[in-house]
């Protein structure tokens, strides 16, 4: 009964007049009509909008190119009272100061090792974001093992004097190597591995020591002198290295079954991801000496690079680990079914899944650590921040849209860089889906 | 026979394959090159600081400071005032920057959010352009250029803009009326207070009363009424009738400087917009997410039970979008909160440019600075992840 009541009170006993046809039209009016005008709201939106743009457009691409001053040599050029006539950007200046912005005060002569350094970093960023570059396993060795020690040759100019202890102790590890290789048979220790997952890398680590140690003729190059685009791209570049590594490495403690490995690594990556870069960073600057023994320095620039890359790392751990707990519990069971251990099952069928999926939260990682190392200009380190700030204020480019000028051009530089990332982490996401929406 | 055949299989293999011994060989290897690492710097730090001369201890945070902070909530002066006086001035300061930042950027976020998914071409278009300019550019580059390029080129104090209503900006920063109150104030405030209790009670009686019945009462009104209406009232009254509880001092124009009235640094501005505008372009993001994350069946069905647009979007489509938004919007709050440490690149007198900047140096006790500042920010951390820990338990869907 009362249910009948109900209804009546809900349903309408008349029926509705019908709705007119939808408009079919095409063409620019009804585009416009469509995508414009639908609506009292929509049209006074969009008479504001255009009058927004009518007003701040015409005055900002004035600035930027029409009472935009290109050529000149010093602040006479983008002076008012100088040349007579309202004075937009002063692109003269970053024009003028633009090998400065790249190469800070990187010797003149040298500056082609910086050019190297930049090629090969481009070499490696193209071979592991292709898709369809070849051989991608090699890219991920070259990047993560060829490239920086070729890199850190190039910059400093190698030659690096390696204690004789250290040398020793290399030593020493590898006869330890050796015996567990020649006599670990008898112990019931997997020699063949060994040989493969420690003596190979064993080997690699020699091979990079020895380079850094031999003189290669190139002069040395204090990291004093360093600045701009390089450094900028270096921190970004020792973050992006370092963090991948590592985080993987966090987020695997993270998920581990062994609960002080676990407590580690999650009491590492919280403590990092809740507090801000620059405490990190004034940390790493002002502590890191206290933490050497007295008779060690540790270089300026070194400094904010291992904060930057301890900081990159937790961050890294935790989109990796989304990764990992997105496999399905069938990808670990089917490993361990087939007489898979623990680094195999990783390796070979876990990691490679879960790091495809995780590349756009990678990319994104990146695009955040590319513009958080505009940080390391608090600490006094010589990026591109800081070039812009020490050339706007020299008295040869004192003008007063300078300053404006240098500051859009490093957003330009930002921004080129992190919305190419972003478009190439959107890219990948688009293409996974289309894996997954079959 | 044949499981006792595999039960002694392993019994022949080396202790080094037993998983459970090879995990304890792994622990205790970590926390030994833990402890190895940790008493090795213990004992270098101790050492270097011995050899620098350098306290140690929480001591100095009862020594005078001897410096000045340029914008205080509470009173601080470089001759009376402790390191521990200037280190709570800078929690405030960054407090203050971080709650007014988070307010404005969750209006502005949530505007351009919506307006990324109007229906009209150019709204969203130019909600995009924003979205992808701001979150592509360096926050640190964004507070130079505001504070560099916008707020020093400002005009002197004599030539200051007007901005109508006793607003006042100049390379000073910015000038407004100070409200002064009157010994009747705690009347508006009671007034306020019970207003709002008042409209609470309503709200939860109407709840109750349309679970119940099915009839909808006007709370929106009501509750506009009792919050606002009713304490401007009040205030009429109270003008007329004892004293004006509120009066403004408006900042006046000498020939040098404007005096009177309350000023804000132009560091602090700069500090705000920045964090604002970079972090709307987030929230903006999360919202964008958030709200086509709720399918369009959901609409649709609204829709065809006859509820009206406003009505689809308040009801159906924004309680199912804020499950989706809170976590990570609760992220975005926090990255604003650490980036306002940003701040010690323009100087507004945050807790890392009072205490990590001024104090660090002054005093060159790096690890008691650090582990205090840095305890400061996880306390916040964790504190905000934990309330909207509760939020976000109260909101998720009750599955069954």
């Amino acid at each position: 009964m009362n249910t009948a009541v109900d209804t009546l009170r809900f349903v309408s006993t008349e029926k509705a007049p019908a709705l007119p046809p939808p408009n079919l039209a095409r063409g620019p009016v009804a585009w416009v009509r469509e995508n414009l005008f639908n609506g009292p709201l929509n049209t006074i939106l969009t008479l504001l909008a255009f009058f927004l743009l009518y007003r701040y457009l015409p005055p900002i691409v004035q600035f930027l190119f029409t009472d935009a001053v290109w050529t000149g040599a010093d602040r006479a050029a983008c002076r008012e009272d100088m040349i007579g006539r309202p004075v937009g950007a002063c692109w003269a200046f970053v024009n003028e100061r633009l090998s400065y912005f790249t190469y800070g005060s990187y010797p003149v002569a040298e500056r082609w090792r910086v050019n190297g350094f930049f090629a090969l970093l481009a070499i490696g960023v193209v071979w592991l974001l292709w898709l369809r570059a070849p051989r991608r396993d090699l890219g991920a060795v070259y990047f993560f093992g060829v490239f920086p020690v070729l890199s850190y040759v190039l910059l400093t100019g190698g030659d690096a004097n390696f204690s004789t202890v250290t040398w020793g102790l290399y030593i020493a590890v590898g006869v330890v190597v050796l015996m567990a290789v020649l006599l670990g048979g008898r112990f019931n220790l997997p020699a063949r591995s060994i040989a493969t997952f420690v003596g190979i890398p064993y080997l690699a680590i020699g091979a990079a020591l020895a380079i850094l140690e031999i003189d290669w003729g190139l002069g040395a190059v204090p990291t004093s002198l360093w600045g701009g685009i390089l450094v900028t791209m270096l921190v970004a570049t020792v973050g992006i290295v370092f963090s991948l590594p590592f985080g993987i490495l966090l987020a695997l403690g993270r998920r581990s079954k062994l609960p002080l490995v676990r407590l580690a690594s999650v009491v590492f990556i919280e403590f990092v991801r809740g507090v801000p870069l620059i405490t990190v960073l004034i940390m790493a600057n002002t502590m890191l000496p206290l933490f050497l023994p007295g008779n060690m320095t540790v270089d300026r620039l070194l400094r904010p690079l291992v904060g930057v890359a301890l900081f990159a790392s937790a961050y890294m751990a935790e989109v990796v680990r989304g990764g990992l707990q997105a496999m399905p519990k069938g990808q670990y069971e089917g490993a361990m079914s087939l007489g898979l251990n623990y680094p195999q099952m990783m390796g070979l069928i876990i990691l490679p899944q879960a790091l495809r999926i995780v590349i756009p939260g990678i990319v994104n990682t990146f695009i955040g650590l590319f513009k958080d190392t505009s940080l390391v200009y608090v600490i006094g380190i010589f990026d591109l921040i800081k070039a812009i700030e020490a050339s706007r204020v020299d008295p040869t480019w004192a003008a007063p849209t300078v300053s404006t000028t240098g500051y859009l051009f490093a957003a330009l530089f930002y921004f080129v860089f992190c919305w190419g990332m972003s478009r190439y982490s959107l890219g990948v996401e688009r293409r996974l889906a289309a894996g997954q929406n079959r | 026979m044949q499981t006792a055949a595999i039960n002694q299989a392993p019994a022949k293999a080396s202790v080094f394959y037993d998983p459970k011994i090879r995990g304890i060989v792994y622990q205790v290897l970590l926390v030994g090159l833990i402890t190895f690492l940790i008493y090795e710097a213990a004992t270098n730090v101790i050492d270097n600081l011995r050899r620098a001369r350098i306290a140690s201890g929480f001591g100095f945070l009862s020594t005078t400071a001897g410096f000045d902070i340029s914008q205080s909530l509470i009173p601080f002066s470089a001759a009376g005032s402790s390191y521990g006086t200037a280190f709570v001035a800078g929690l405030l300061n960054t407090l203050l920057v971080a709650v007014i930042g988070i307010f404005f950027a969750t209006i502005l976020g949530f505007l351009i959010g919506v307006a990324r998914l109007s229906s009209n071409w150019i709204i969203a278009k130019l909600a995009m352009v924003y979205v992808e300019v701001m979150r592509n550019i360096p926050l640190l580059l964004q507070l130079l250029f505001w504070y560099v390029a916008v707020l020093s080129q400002l005009p002197a104090p004599r030539n200051s803009i007007e901005m109508g209503g006793g607003f006042f900006l100049n390379a000073r920063g910015l000038f407004l009326p100070r409200p002064i109150f009157a010994s009747d104030i705690w009347v508006l405030v009671a007034t306020f207070v019970a207003g709002l209790v008042a409209a609470l009670v309503f709200r939860r009686w109407a709840k109750r009363q349309q679970a119940a019945t099915g009839r909808q009462y006007p709370t929106g009104w009501v509750t506009f009424g009792l919050v606002l209406v009713l304490p401007v009232l009040m205030w009429g009254l109270l003008a007329l009738a004892v004293e004006n509880p509120i009066t403004f001092e408006l900042p006046r124009k000498g020939t040098f400087n404007l005096t009177g009235g309350a000023s804000i640094l132009p560091e602090f501005v700069a500090l705000l917009l920045g964090l604002t505008i970079y972090t709307a372009a987030f929230i903006a993001e999360v919202v964008r997410a958030g709200i086509l994350a709720v399918s369009r069946g959901q609409t649709e069905a609204a829709s065809s039970l006859g509820l009206p647009a406003g009505k689809t979007l308040r009801l159906v489509v924004i309680p199912q979008a804020m499950r989706v938004i809170v976590p990570p919007l609760t992220s975005q709050y926090l990255n604003l909160t650490k980036n306002s440490s940003l701040a010690v690149a323009i100087g507004y007198p945050d807790l890392v440019q009072v205490f990590m900047g001024t104090v660090l140096n002054q005093t060159g006790q790096a690890v008691e600075v650090v582990v205090i500042t840095m305890g400061v920010y996880l306390t916040i951390s964790l504190l905000t992840s934990m309330v909207m820990n509760i939020y976000n338990r109260r909101v998720a869907i009750v599955e069954r």
